[in-house]
């Protein structure tokens, strides 16, 4: 019987999800109120951006939970298809539309970050275009999670594309940086790095952790909920074929 | 010798069947019967190896069927809903094909000669696209004659068929066991297999009130 | 080996006698390409500018159009199991079938392109390289093409959903691709653009195979 997991009511998770959903809560709106304080009032203005500089408090960590929800997509996805852990499939599910909304937050403020620094909304810029496909790769993802009638199907196929994507995201940002640079020399502003000042950083690195703890907040209540419409179905399920 | 034991399908998110154990002999015969959506088609595939079980083994002359898929694959001949005859392709080149597929014999006197056991040398020369379901069928069935295979899979084989064609089955399936061949099928109760044994597969879905405690 | 030839063969037989459709694929190719002119002008400055561009960009999609029923009609007769049963291993099915579209709707493209390339006033010297890029290049959007086809099969709306699929994973070959075709006309380097081309398909031979075979083992069962 130990292979029925799928039946199995997952209640240890249940109650481990019910502990950390509040914590995180905590943690999340603690570290944002303080994050966008010092993003906003203690973080010097930068010298040459001005103001507008300010908005690389949201987009950098934006940027980088798009990266993260992508790679926890991807081992989840290894995870259910080796082990086949009905957990990792519940988790590549929840987390796909998150790190989809962090990628397209990463974008909208890159956008209005790009009108005051470049006159323009958008630049073709390696970063904001390696986003923008990480983006499509994201839809993808959530259009074949969408796109078939039988739950485990899905979440097999999916879950074979999240790593075929994820196999390809260096490939594509090999590329894309390859392309720009051929394409606009020296007109990408580098920044990050280690020569960042501290007062700049600590904002950063507060406001990331709120976007950590702010994921982990939102895959909790994504995955009581999938778990408890899972219980739904199976109980449909029975219905019709009567157990 | 073909045994499957302690074998559990889940389809979907559905348990079909658990704890079923079955065992031929060869030139034995296993009849699947029970209602719809009880897991005949289910228990086929997972005996050809196209479904993984979700718990259980399936044995092949006493060993492990399901660690090389590819050569437990060569053991056998799977029948299932479709019938797999391409359109453009006329009837012999489709049985050519599947033979050619399994590296048997792909002359001509061969192909003939299998689809004659259905009563289909006729058709030979006619596209796929010109024939009936029935003839679709007998077609299909020709295939698993012209590269023989011990194992034969059949996933209800009499559908579309008519009285006549179901005897010239029935005659295939007893030469085929006579040759030490084993013959596993589902069916409506419509063929006459002798001295075979029946498996009901209701009697392994899971009772209701071991589901509802889980 | 012998089976694999086996397999290519039929899927070559099988095109060829629904004749159309490999056809369709270059008319659908030759018809984006010549949309150009009309909407950009057909001032012959502007057209070489983007020649290469557009000649790839219509490559891409027209690849994917043929794709959806690579492993489709197989699937919907009954052929795909009884490929997945015989002794040759899935992969090596896969790539038979990988080849088979290729050569009827990778090869065409290629022997098209030139045609295109002088209507798009491509300047004659990046002639060879487009041809080598295209040779280089069009195998690997076959080869993951096959990893969405796989995929997709018995899903709901399966062709806007493959180019939703596989579109993003062509990026690097269209980028390349076009670089290569550019760097030739402007007299720079393109010798790297062909080999990351070259390793790029070496690399989606190895694995998308795998991936595909994975693909069709889950829409089988």
């Amino acid at each position: 019987m130990a292979d029925l997991h799928r039946f199995a009511n997952p209640t240890r998770f249940l109650k481990l999800a019910g502990i950390i959903q509040p914590w995180a809560l905590a943690v999340f709106l603690l570290s944002i109120t303080v994050g966008l304080y010092m993003a906003f009032f203690t973080a010097p203005a930068d010298y040459q951006q001005g103001e507008s500089a300010r908005i690389m408090y949201v987009h950098v960590p934006a940027a980088w939970m798009a990266m993260f929800c992508y790679t926890v997509m991807a081992v989840a996805s290894a995870v259910s298809l080796i082990w086949k852990h009905p957990l990792a499939d519940v988790s590549a599910r929840a987390t796909a539309p998150i790190g989809a909304a962090f990628t397209f937050l990463s974008l909208a403020t890159g956008s209005l970050w790009g009108k005051p620094m470049w006159g323009t909304w958008w630049v073709w810029d390696a970063r904001l275009t390696s986003v923008l496909v990480l983006l499509f790769l994201y839809i993808g993802y959530m259009a074949l999670q969408g796109a078939f009638d039988d739950r485990v199907r899905a979440a097999k196929a999916s879950a074979i594309l999240a790593l075929v994507g994820f196999v390809n995201v260096p490939i594509i940002k090999f590329s894309v940086d390859w392309w720009n640079t051929l394409h606009q020399p020296a007109s990408v502003i580098k920044m990050g790095g280690s020569s960042i000042h501290p007062s700049m950083l600590w904002p950063l690195l507060i406001m990331a952790i709120a976007f950590k703890a702010y994921y982990v907040w939102v895959l909790m209540v994504r995955m009581r909920q999938e778990l408890v419409a899972n219980k739904v179905r199976i109980l449909r399920l029975k219905q019709v074929h009567g157990g | 010798m073909f045994e499957g034991k302690e074998l559990t399908c889940i389809r979907g998110e559905r348990l079909v069947f658990t704890g079923l154990n079955f065992s031929v002999q060869a030139g034995g015969a296993l009849v699947l019967v029970g209602p719809n959506g009880a897991g005949k088609s289910s228990l086929l595939r997972m005996m050809a190896g196209l479904l993984k079980p979700a718990s259980g083994k399936l044995l092949w002359n006493d060993g492990l069927a399901l660690d090389d898929l590819d050569e437990h694959a060569e053991n056998l001949h799977y029948v299932g809903h479709h019938d797999a005859v391409k359109s453009v392709l006329s009837v012999l080149e489709n049985v050519r094909f599947w033979a050619g597929v399994r590296g048997g014999d792909v002359s001509e006197k061969n192909i003939l000669s299998a689809l004659d056991v259905f009563d289909a040398k006729h058709l030979a020369d006619v596209p796929g696209r010109f024939l009936s379901a029935g003839q679709k069928r007998r077609v299909n069935l020709a295939r698993i004659i012209a590269a023989p295979a011990p194992l034969w899979l059949l996933d209800e084989p009499t559908t579309a068929l008519d009285r006549a064609s179901i005897a010239l089955l029935d005659s295939a399936i007893r030469k085929h066991r006579e040759g030490g061949g084993i013959v596993v099928l589902s069916t409506h109760a419509d063929i006459n297999i002798e001295a075979a044994t029946v498996l009901d597969i209701s009697d392994f879905a899971l009772r209701r009130e071991i589901q509802g405690a889980a | 080996m012998k089976q694999f030839v086996f397999l290519v063969r039929r899927d070559l037989n099988l095109a060829f006698r629904q004749g159309m459709d490999s056809l369709l694929v270059v008319v659908f190719f030759i018809i984006a390409v010549v949309l150009f002119p009309f909407g950009v002008g057909p001032e012959p400055g502007t057209l070489a500018r983007i020649a290469a561009g557009v000649i790839w960009v219509a490559a891409l999609l027209s690849t994917m159009l043929s794709l959806e029923r690579l492993f489709q009609i197989d699937y919907d007769d009954g052929s795909l199991e009884l490929l997945a049963l015989s002794s040759l291993p899935l992969e090596v099915t896969v790539l038979a079938k990988v080849t088979a579209h290729w050569i009827t709707s990778g090869l065409p493209l290629i022997v098209a392109a030139p045609v295109l390339a002088v209507l798009m006033q491509m300047d004659s010297d990046g002639f060879m390289v487009l041809i080598v890029a295209l040779l280089l290049g069009t195998p690997s959007l076959s080869l993951i093409g096959a990893i969405g086809a796989a995929l997709i099969l018995g899903s709901r709306r399966g062709g806007v959903l493959l180019s939703l699929l596989v579109l993003p994973l062509y990026i690097p070959v269209l980028i390349f691709g076009v670089s290569a075709v550019d760097g030739a006309i402007g007299g720079y380097e393109f010798k790297a653009q062909l080999l990351i081309l070259g390793g790029f398909f070496i690399g989606t031979l190895a694995l998308a195979p795998w991936a595909g075979a994975g693909g069709l083992r889950q829409a089988l069962e």
